[in-house]
């Protein structure tokens, strides 16, 4: 059996440029108007909960400030994102991945489970219990069903709060997370934590056999073999 | 270290292949298809008639922020200003039947709708505000529109960055029932910051395309040869058509 379905290989490397693209073109849109507010309004500094650092020009889409071509990026962009994490939903759940890889259950929850598997990724150690049966382990799990349950539905979801034509079918949208400047707040919170994972995920890769990582993404793999 | 030099020159060649897309014209073509993705998909979700949020008053912000151009110091607005707009027009032409010319007494005077809605600018802010004049599919009625007319062009009295104002709309949001003339802001006639004495309002849509210092609304056939060709000011400047995104 293999260690990666093709189409989660599929999945995880179309959405890796559209991610790119999409944070690296959202930057240049923050640098339009680098304050965040919460509620339904808000535009100047001094109803800002923070305002934002100017991103360098190296960090976004166009490589200089452009919100035109920016936005036009990110609304390209965030269709093949949106329509690759349906398939990835639809497939994951159709071919039971998600059920058996990254679902967890009540007993992976005990207290004593969850320290432990925090002590030994502390320790660096990876190849505790579930790992060697190239199972995923639990903080593995919960990260990957955060980002595939929450956040990345969640960018999408405030994708729409924030956009005007929206308003009229998906207003019930916008009001359950507080307003279109929560929504905005939100996106780029949620970006963020997205960005976080990578920095994470890539530092695991790094420290897990990066080659045999990055070759049986490609390949396959042989989940035997793990 | 060669990984990392491997890695940095993959990215950077990334981004060099990003804007080489966005210079080539099937490119550009593609950027721009996405925005008529958008407004098929948005359509279909949200059906012609119906309503962008309304609020109350006590949702109002605390100020209406401008944005572009705040007074404009072009042609014979001061003037216009300085006189109350006594004197100013609204102009109606095109493929219309009966062109129009309305002063500000006689759009006061046709039936009025008063909305609280929600102003969201292309940067980011977003503020509320209570609005009110006629409708624009009123004005179309009393006008005739010709079948031949699929754009209502928007005429502005304010120059900014050396070209004149104006936006665009096609019927379905020409004729949707927040699209108004609005003469008011929060029950006061619209400060100059606002577009005084008249502006747009196209709810579903982001502030750009909320004309202000409105003299005249034009029906067109096509956005051909009106201003850079791409139906607004700043859609000539590379941004959307349909801002509903």
């Amino acid at each position: 059996m293999r260690r990666h379905t093709l189409t989660t290989r599929l999945w995880h490397w179309l959405s890796l440029p559209c991610l790119v693209v999409l944070f690296m073109s959202g930057l240049n849109i923050s640098n339009a108007h680098p304050w965040l507010y919460w509620g339904e309004w808000g535009f100047a500094p001094e109803h800002a909960w923070i305002a934002l650092p100017r991103f360098p020009e190296w960090m976004t889409i166009p490589g200089r400030y452009s919100l035109a071509q920016a936005r036009a990026w990110h609304l390209l962009a965030a269709w093949p994102f949106a329509l690759l994490l349906l398939f990835a939903w639809i497939a994951m759940l159709a071919n039971r991945h998600f059920a058996r890889d990254i679902a967890t259950n009540r007993r992976d929850w005990r207290p004593r489970a969850v320290l432990a598997d925090v002590r030994a990724h502390l320790r660096l150690d990876f190849d505790h219990a579930g790992h060697a049966r190239g199972r995923y382990n639990f903080l593995q799990r919960l990260s990957y069903g955060l980002v595939l349950g929450v956040v990345l539905p969640g960018m999408i979801a405030t994708g729409i709060a924030i956009s005007p034509g929206m308003g009229p079918s998906f207003g019930w949208l916008v009001e359950l997370v507080g307003g279109r400047q929560s929504a905005r707040s939100l996106h780029f919170i949620l970006a963020w934590g997205l960005f976080a994972f990578f920095v994470v995920h890539i530092a695991l890769v790094l420290l897990t056999n990066p080659w045999r990582q990055l070759r049986d993404m490609v390949t396959g793999g042989r989940r035997d073999a793990a | 270290m060669r990984r990392r030099g491997f890695l940095a020159a993959g990215f950077a060649g990334f981004l060099a292949g990003c804007d080489r897309i966005a210079q080539s014209a099937r490119g550009g073509d593609l950027l721009r298809a996405a925005e008529g993705w958008h407004k098929t998909a948005q359509r279909a979700l949200n059906p012609p008639g119906a309503l962008a949020p309304e609020f109350t008053r006590a949702d109002i912000s605390p100020f209406f922020r401008g944005n572009g151009t705040i007074n404009p110091t072009n042609g014979d607005y001061q003037a216009h200003l300085a006189a109350g707009f006594a004197d100013w027009r609204l102009r109606v032409t095109g493929l219309v039947e009966r062109p129009l010319e309305l002063s500000l007494a006689e759009l006061r005077a046709l039936p009025q709708r008063t909305q609280i809605t929600r102003h969201d600018c292309v940067e980011g802010w977003s503020a509320i505000g209570e609005w009110t004049g006629p409708q624009l599919a009123a004005l179309l009625d009393a006008a005739g529109v010709l079948p031949a007319a699929r754009f209502a062009v928007f005429r502005c009295a304010d120059e900014l960055d050396g070209a004149m104002y104006y936006e665009s709309v096609d019927l379905v949001d020409a004729r949707h029932p927040q699209t108004i003339v609005a003469h008011s802001l929060n029950g006061a006639p619209l400060p100059v910051r606002n577009g005084a004495p008249l502006r747009m309002r196209i709810e579903r849509q982001l502030g750009y395309k909320h004309a202000k210092y409105l003299t005249g609304i034009e029906m067109v056939s096509s956005l051909d040869g009106i201003g850079g060709g791409r139906g607004g000011h700043w859609e000539d400047r590379g941004y959307q058509w349909y801002a509903g995104i």
